[in-house]
């Protein structure tokens, strides 16, 4: 594991050191990236000057949701997102090249093209989760649930992105689907769940269970409790939805290795 | 292709059917491309509804027509490749490594080549990536159906908007000629049309002095302006009048492009190539 760790981040600094060999083409991905998630912001902040509450939910409220699913979602696509690319790396025989390096794939895979410029967006939605703090009274006990909540929200974003690449082994052309769950995903927890229909939160809280990453301890953080009448103690649950989704990866990840044959390029 | 036509013109068709066949190949890229857009449609829909129950004319849309809105726009941003890739991304390459030279030297009008090229992409797309989110949307919500005349102005006007969309990410991409590396301004029209268009949010909805500006740029011909002639929000004059716009932004566009190509090829022969 410490192995694995030290190799991610070898791989990884060495994409940082080509990426800043092209400063202006960095700097305006950088930006580009920012401007793409404020303007997502600022559209449902247009959306307000035609409401007064959405879904029962004031606009600093739905900041505190966007900006928790935003922190989680933007920092595993930074350290993971490139696991999108294994269609890719499967066609041009690269990973083949990867199966035969004391590395584990995975760890190849996730730190290949590592994309520092992706800070930018998580300054984004550190930026709209601070605007929102101030609603929320802080407490030690507060404080905990929002660092654990993160730290889980960043480990179910990793295990989304890992689980609907895998699909790739078989058809390598099919990346955009894994995008409907990972992208898609972080659209979706950008709402206040009251707006979706009861079979849409509960899917996303028993098969998908994103609501884990920002619903449940968003309730917690705002004192409020859930209008879906889940128990309460789901407010705490997010590691474990984290850790169930962990043993599901690995286990559809070794499904998807095991069953690889090289295009023999 | 009969031989009976002009041979410039089952030339470019040529092209676009070429066009059209190579992003056919990819099957399976395309239904998990569908299915993305129907998630993003189900998705948007619920936030819309949320939306039209709090202020039922937001906009000055019904609650169905901003349902339409939505599938319309998730059915066009493959077919004006709102976030680049078509043959102007083919372009950029090209400029980077080169082969640009070669294009130059056909005895074929460079614009009018990638220009059908687009055309054939765009014609796959809208057949696939459209129509079949479309039909999902309308299982799963039921969506405003155009007047015959609406239909037909719809079909027109999205035409229109791969011309106007093809010819401002052609601009970008040549900015490659000087830049050489294109990423940078792709990025940035991403942004912009993205935003512009209508996809994040319809036009209409945007604050005094905004929409104005919003409705009169290039990106409006994007999605707002089809999905607003489906909906008849344009009828009689009002819909020559808007896709009179269009027109203009595409001869605009078309122009400015010849002239940034005519600058290019002086540059590229003074490189030597």
């Amino acid at each position: 594991m410490v192995d694995a760790v030290r190799a991610y981040w070898l791989i990884a600094a060495l994409w940082i050191r080509a990426s800043m060999a092209y400063p202006v083409s960095f700097w305006t991905m950088t930006l580009g990236g920012v401007l793409i998630t404020f303007l997502d912001f600022v559209a449902i902040w247009l959306m307000f000057s035609h409401l007064d509450t959405y879904g029962g939910f004031t606009l600093r409220e739905i900041a505190l949701l966007y900006g928790v699913t935003s922190l989680a979602f933007r920092v595993a696509d930074m350290l993971v997102g490139s696991v999108e690319k294994i269609g890719q790396k499967v066609r041009s025989g690269d990973l083949d090249a990867m199966m035969t390096k004391p590395v584990p794939v995975l760890v190849q895979l996730c730190a290949d093209r590592f994309e520092l410029r992706r800070l930018g967006q998580i300054g984004q939605g550190l930026a709209v989760f601070a605007w929102a703090a101030p609603i929320v009274e802080w407490n030690p006990q507060r404080l905990l649930v929002l660092v654990v909540a993160l730290v889980s929200g960043v480990v179910i974003y990793f295990c989304v992105f890992v689980t609907f690449s895998t699909i790739q082994f078989w058809t390598t052309d099919a990346s955009e689907f894994a995008n409907a769950f990972t992208y898609g995903g972080n659209t979706i927890m950008q709402y206040p769940m009251t707006i979706f229909p009861r079979e849409v939160v509960r899917s996303l809280t028993y098969l998908l269970p994103l609501a884990f990453v920002n619903w449940y301890p968003c309730l917690f953080l705002l004192g409020l409790t859930d209008p879906f009448g889940a128990p309460d103690w789901f407010r705490f649950a997010s590691p474990l939805a984290a850790l169930a989704l962990v043993v599901v990866t690995a286990l559809v990840w070794r499904q998807g290795l095991r069953r690889y044959r090289s295009t023999g390029s | 292709m009969s031989g009976a036509l002009h041979p410039q013109i089952s030339l470019y068709a040529a092209i676009a059917v070429r066009s059209f066949r190579r992003y056919s190949t990819y099957t399976a890229a395309t239904l998990a491309g569908i299915f993305t857009n129907s998630v993003f449609g189900i998705i948007l829909s619920f936030a819309y509804l949320a939306l039209w129950e709090q202020n039922p004319s937001a906009g000055g849309y019904e609650a169905d027509q901003a349902v339409t809105f939505v599938w319309i726009g998730q059915a066009l941003l493959m077919t004006i490749a709102l976030w680049s890739g078509g043959a102007t991304d083919d372009l950029a390459e090209r400029i980077r490594n080169g082969d640009i030279a070669v294009d130059l030297y056909r005895p074929v009008s460079v614009l009018g080549w990638y220009l059908a090229a687009d055309l054939g992409r765009g014609l796959y797309h809208f057949a696939t990536r459209g129509v079949a989110p479309t039909i999902i949307g309308a299982l799963l919500f039921g969506l405003v159906l155009p007047s015959p005349a609406g239909a037909a102005g719809f079909l027109v006007s999205v035409a229109l908007a791969v011309v106007v969309s093809f010819a401002v990410r052609f601009l970008f991409a040549a900015s490659a000629f000087w830049l050489l590396d294109a990423t940078g301004p792709r990025v940035l029209l991403s942004v912009l049309a993205t935003f512009f268009s209508g996809l994040t949010l319809p036009l209409n909805l945007f604050p005094d002095g905004l929409r104005q500006v919003a409705l009169a740029l290039p990106f409006a011909s994007y999605i707002q302006t089809p999905a607003d002639i489906w909906l008849g929000r344009h009828t009689g004059l009002d819909l020559l009048a808007a896709i009179g716009l269009q027109v203009l932004w595409a001869v605009v566009m078309l122009a400015v492009c010849a002239l940034v190509l005519r600058a290019a090829t002086r540059k590229v022969v003074v490189q030597g190539g």
